[in-house]
């Protein structure tokens, strides 16, 4: 124990300029947008919310829906690319999958904003396929550069990272039972969402609520794709700060997203906290 | 398995392949169409409506892009040093506290690991705009070293939980032979522990560096109008219509990503990728 208390001090030390920064350059901050959120005129109040309220409804209800509807998205899509690099039967259309799905993993967001910006239009690349092949005639071509390509967006960056730790824990599960279903006769999609999701879930959720709390701070996507109301709040608190100087109602928008992703992460905890128990 | 395999009849199997071939070409359109669609635009000199592709390829925008008194080069050069000086700063502070958290006994180490994920656990806008604020009384705002900073603390979770997993996966009997035939506690870090954590301290590294040159809002917030950097460039580009430069700076940014993500394996070996977060 004598060799204990020295060494302990050293990690310590060791341990304390990173934690420094993380506390002043973050912890610091995010403590004072929760404080700035309530002061209102040199004394404490909730004008900030009132006045949010006010003008920020439907943004606020839009950016809930539209993380969640991503989420949800992102979420399927990420069992079917797990589940078939798992289950599936073919070994180079698994191969083919796992070298395709992964491309968007590391692109940014601002990157994502800009490249489907010049897609989804109106007259944008997809469009222009679409009517070459003769699917839509040009006529019926409409800009996805609303709702529809924020979440799109989302979809198309998030998946990869979601699928990449789905998948990862589904390689890891022990085999055998899933062999056993399989001898049973039980079909594919059966064995996926009764034996593999189940054991993959906490994984998935992990996944799932870091881009939900990602997702909720983007601030590139919804002004490069859809500026207008409504629009995500994140872009709101960048017009009330570059437009007013408004640090009040920013703040306030800033904790409604931040009660928003505490929520989900609370809905988490409190559900591995119930599966161990 | 192949026993069911083979007594089906043949055809069946070659009927398969129209929903899979269908399937991913589907996936493979959703990836590569905007992805195309970037790269036709860093390469279009006219492309107007209606026509499904551009009317004149060309060059002429990335000579803009790279001339030297242009304001691309200024952001270019901007990014680069602003990223290094992250990488070095963020690994300065992580290589040791890496170490401490993988092989010294701490109080509240879990604690201590959490508190380095709590820059990607909070949605980062609010805490980017009192930032601002802050660093304003400072002298910070619009100065490298205020960007700098704010790229240190969000790229902080890579750098410290991939150093700690690094650290971890190293087998600590080779330590200890070290100290046993006498080296010192610096010597056996240096010459052992390092060398070894090295592929994984070079791929958080690299995370690091891509985070920082990635960073949008972040950078909106404290380096805006005075430290242009490529995605800052990026986004007035695109905003003012010029899409060939704002795709030429899109294509710069992505190619060190998707690089990146098509040799992670080869720095990220499944030994540290076990260790992380634990």
């Amino acid at each position: 124990m004598t060799n204990d208390t020295p060494n302990r001090i050293l990690g310590l030390l060791l341990v304390l300029p990173a934690l420094a920064v993380i506390v002043l350059l973050f912890v610091v901050p995010l403590a004072s947008s929760v404080v700035g959120a309530f002061r209102v005129n040199g004394g404490f109040g909730f004008g900030n919310f009132i006045k949010s309220y006010e003008l920020y409804t439907s943004d606020i209800i839009f950016t809930v829906v539209i993380v969640s509807l991503s989420t949800l998205l992102i979420g399927i899509f990420s069992i079917a690319i797990g589940g078939y690099l798992v289950l599936g039967e073919n070994p180079r259309a698994v191969a083919i999958l796992r070298w395709l799905y992964r491309w968007p993993l590391f692109i940014p967001f601002i990157v994502v904003g800009q490249v489907l910006r010049t897609f989804l239009a109106k007259n944008g690349l997809m469009n222009n396929i679409l009517i070459e092949v003769g699917l839509i005639t040009p006529l019926q071509a409409t800009s996805f550069l609303d709702w529809r390509g924020i979440v799109i967006a989302f979809v198309w960056k998030q998946t990869p990272f979601v699928a990449l730790l789905v998948s990862g824990a589904m390689a890891a599960l022990d085999r055998s039972t899933i062999e056993a279903a399989r001898n049973l006769g039980a079909s594919r999609l059966r064995i996926l969402i009764d034996i593999v999701v189940p054991q993959v879930a906490t994984t998935l959720m992990v996944g799932l609520v870091l881009s939900f709390v990602t997702m909720m701070s983007v601030l590139s996507v919804p002004l490069m794709i859809n500026a207008q109301s409504p629009t995500m709040i994140t872009a709101d608190i960048a017009f009330r700060i570059n437009a007013y100087g408004d640090y009040g109602v920013a703040n306030a928008l800033g904790l409604i997203s931040l009660v928003a992703s505490g929520c989900v992460g609370w809905f988490y905890l409190r559900q591995t906290l119930r599966e161990r128990a | 398995m192949t026993t069911i395999a083979a007594s089906r009849p043949a055809f069946s199997l070659d009927l398969w392949w129209i929903p899979r071939s269908i399937a991913l070409g589907l996936v493979a359109f959703i990836i590569f169409g905007p992805l195309t669609n970037l790269f036709l635009w860093a390469v279009t000199e006219r492309w107007y409506f209606p026509h499904a592709l551009p009317l004149e390829y060309g060059f002429s925008y990335w000579g803009r892009v790279f001339s030297p008194r242009g304001t691309a080069m200024e952001s270019l050069t901007n990014s680069i040093l602003v990223a290094f000086l992250t990488v070095a700063l963020a690994m300065a502070l992580a290589v040791p506290a890496g170490y401490a958290l993988a092989r010294l006994r701490l109080p509240l180490r879990a604690l201590i690991m959490l508190t380095f994920l709590i820059p990607q656990a909070f949605p980062n806008l609010p805490v980017y705009v009192n930032i601002a604020r802050l660093f304003y009384q400072f002298g910070l705002n619009g100065t490298v070293a205020g960007v700098v900073l704010v790229h240190v603390t969000h790229g902080l979770v890579y750098a410290v939980w991939i150093a700690t997993a690094a650290f971890a996966s190293i087998d600590r009997e080779l330590e200890e032979a070290a100290r046993s035939i006498g080296a010192s506690p610096l010597r056996t870090f240096r010459d052992v522990t390092l060398p070894l954590a090295a592929p994984g301290l070079l791929a958080s590294a690299i995370f690091v560096f891509l985070e920082s040159l990635d960073e949008f809002t972040g950078s909106y917030f404290v380096g805006a109008p005075d430290v242009n950097t490529m995605p800052l460039l990026l986004y007035t580009a695109s905003a003012g219509g010029n899409y060939q430069i704002a795709s030429i700076t899109a294509v710069l940014l992505l190619l060190p990503s998707v690089g990146f993500m098509l040799v992670i394996e080869r720095f990220l070996k499944s030994d540290v990728l076990s260790k992380v977060g634990h």
